[in-house]
């Protein structure tokens, strides 16, 4: 069938499969960091507050708070004098690492809080990563479903259907992304999904169903028909398995713009929670910093994301290409 | 073509009554009851219900509907639930920034992004075309939140070229445009370098260079003219979206436009604003596909529009 033509044409693209090795690594990189095999500690706070990366050499920010902390004398009227007291005692007792076992420098720089950027950087990307998978996952599916009903039954459910597809293409899709941010109010990662999800299948429905309008009239289809296949079976088992390439090709375009628009949300505070980290998140943090001369965050953040989009994208094209094997570059 | 007119107007109907119903459905049904999001943290019954039966959202639903789709016809949205302005002023004052910004920033883009596709054009197919390429898919993947920092940090901040935030007419416009081109030349080209090749591969092509035109005669009038409809129908259907899309732009820089006000607005449950603005964007976006429809035939004598 088409898969083994179209893997033997990507495998002869180079470009092609430099990208498919990032994306994979990036892959790897969530699945690890998502089962707890890497990155668990992330949120420990190893290093001083904004810790510079190692080779930019460690600075003297460090003792400052230290001092000031000393510094405070006790404060009589204070209601909270021995709940405070008796904080300090199970702080000191190493709970979490004092400021002494803190590390001045980190390889790339640590956080507000002290937190390593690299790891952090992980652990953000398994949260966009995940969000733009699933997101796309169910736009394609929602696009797919939508298609195959529109383009095989024709008629009244195509109406109906393009009426549908007419609505949510008049609204664009930044707006109806804000309007639906608006009207759920409650941050999370299966809103983002939600979200995403709901208002991207537009353009997977439309390629989907022109192409079960051009299948559903093939002689394979009219020989499916004629042994009796129902109609559930002709359009997932006979005619899915041939136009799947659209939905492959809709699936990698929407990864990446799902990626872009929940680091753009996050940014904005409708997206993760707080608590929850991912590339937006930590571009909300970076703005801050870069002010105060903070570049680490902003540049691994950045860096991982263009690093990912650009692969998936070169791949995006290359499979585009492959799969469609009329179109000559 | 009156009648042309007349009829695609017509068909817009039940695409706008879906709209607004799907708005309706997402703001008065999804979105909970607004009283008490109005009436603050110190509710108490009575001003619930007061606050109900002034928003008409005691009574039912399809009274609610028909209160909306008033509302929607009038220009008549009411007050801002967070600051007691009202609702069409808020848009008729916010529309002149945004347009500051957006219209030299699409007059820019779609030429840069001519001449760029038609240079790239000529050298189709080479190391330089592929290098080029390659560098848009790179410079389209770094997030458009890290241009505008970085640009914001080093152009206005560090350098004091221009000015960090506010809004004061043109001067002020000119690093967001910047930014905005910076973001934008990389797919406007790719996307317009596409449709110079889908044209330079025709027929006539090969016509206008068998008779001996010379290369530049070729890609720039005969190909240029063929490949301006695409170009046109993007650029003129995507001026809806793009008043919502410099949202970003316009946060950052402190400029008071529509996007601005529709983050603020989310920022703020501030629903009578985001109702209004989303059926108005769509409204406008239909009404800019027909006039794309109608550019269409003057630009190119082939296209009956039936």
């Amino acid at each position: 069938m088409m898969a083994h033509g179209a893997w033997r044409r990507l495998r002869a693209d180079r470009v092609a499969m430099v990208s498919l090795a990032v994306v994979m690594a990036f892959l790897l990189m969530v699945v690890l960091s998502a089962s707890g095999l890497i990155v668990a500690d992330w949120e420990d706070e190893v290093g001083v507050n904004y810790a510079p990366p190692s080779f930019v050499g460690g600075a003297t920010v460090a003792a400052a708070p230290e001092a000031a902390r000393q510094a405070l004398p006790d404060n009589p009227f204070d209601p909270l004098a021995d709940d405070l007291a008796q904080l300090r005692a199970q702080a000191g007792e190493g709970g979490t690492p004092g400021g002494a076992a803190r590390r001045a420098t980190l390889p790339f720089g640590g956080d507000k809080w002290g937190h390593d950027v690299i790891k952090k950087t992980i652990k953000g990307g398994e949260t966009s990563i995940v969000i733009g998978l699933v997101a796309a996952l169910l736009a394609v599916s929602l696009g797919t479903l939508f298609g195959a009903l529109s383009g095989y039954w024709g008629g009244v459910v195509d109406d109906f259907f393009n009426w549908f597809y007419s609505i949510f293409t008049a609204i664009p899709s930044v707006l109806m992304i804000l309007a639906v941010a608006a009207v759920l109010q409650q941050k999370g990662v299966l809103t983002i999904v939600l979200i995403l999800g709901l208002t991207g299948w537009t353009g997977p429905y439309r390629l989907i169903r022109a192409e079960y309008l051009k299948h559903k009239a093939r002689e394979y289809v009219l020989a499916a028909d004629a042994i009796g296949a129902s109609h559930w079976r002709k359009m997932f088992g006979h005619i899915f398995p041939n136009v799947s390439h659209v939905a492959l090709v809709q699936m990698s375009i929407l990864v990446v713009g799902f990626i872009k628009a929940e680091v753009i949300l996050s940014f904005l505070g409708f997206g993760v929670p707080v608590g929850v980290v991912s590339w937006g998140s930590m571009l909300n943090e970076a703005q801050n910093e870069l002010i105060l001369g903070r570049w680490w965050q902003l540049t691994a953040a950045a860096v991982a994301m263009a690093l990912l989009v650009t692969a998936f994208s070169l791949f995006t094209d290359a499979l585009r290409d492959a799969l469609d094997p009329k179109v000559k570059a | 073509m009156l009648a042309y007119i007349v009829r695609r107007l017509w068909q817009m109907l039940p695409t706008m009554l879906g709209v607004v119903v799907l708005v309706f459905v997402l703001f008065n049904w999804v979105g909970g009851d607004p009283a008490y999001i109005l009436a603050g943290k110190m509710a108490n019954a009575d001003g619930i219900a007061n606050i109900r039966r002034q928003l008409g959202v005691d009574q039912p639903y399809y009274v609610q509907l028909w209160i909306f789709i008033k509302q929607i016809a009038t220009f008549d949205f009411g007050l801002s639930w967070a600051t007691g302005e009202p609702v069409s002023n808020i848009i008729a004052t916010r529309l002149g920034p945004s347009l500051t910004v957006l219209v030299p920033l699409t007059v820019l883009e779609t030429l840069i992004g001519i001449a760029l596709a038609l240079a790239v054009a000529f050298v189709r197919g080479s190391l330089t075309d592929r290098a080029v390429m390659i560098a848009c898919t790179a410079g389209m993947s770094v997030s458009i939140l890290v241009y505008i920092i970085v640009f914001q940090y080093g152009l206005a901040y560090k350098l004091g070229l221009f000015p960090v935030q506010g809004w004061d007419g043109l001067r002020y416009a000119v690093l967001p445009i910047l930014i905005g081109l910076a973001v934008s030349i990389a797919p406007t080209l790719r996307l317009f370098r596409s449709f110079v090749l889908d044209e330079a591969g025709q027929d006539y092509v090969r016509t206008a260079r068998a008779k001996g035109l010379s290369e530049r005669r070729v890609m720039w009038v005969h190909v240029l003219r063929n490949a301006a409809i695409p170009m046109l129908t993007h650029v003129m259907s995507n001026l809806p979206a793009l008043l919502i899309g410099a949202f970003l732009l316009e946060r950052f820089f402190g400029i008071p436009g529509i996007g601005r006000e529709v983050i603020l607005a989310v920022e703020r449950s501030d629903f009578p604003v985001i109702k209004a603005i989303t059926v108005y964007v769509a409204a406008a976006t239909m009404v800019f596909n027909l006039l794309t429809d109608l550019l269409y035939q003057a630009v190119d004598p082939r296209v009956k529009l039936s």
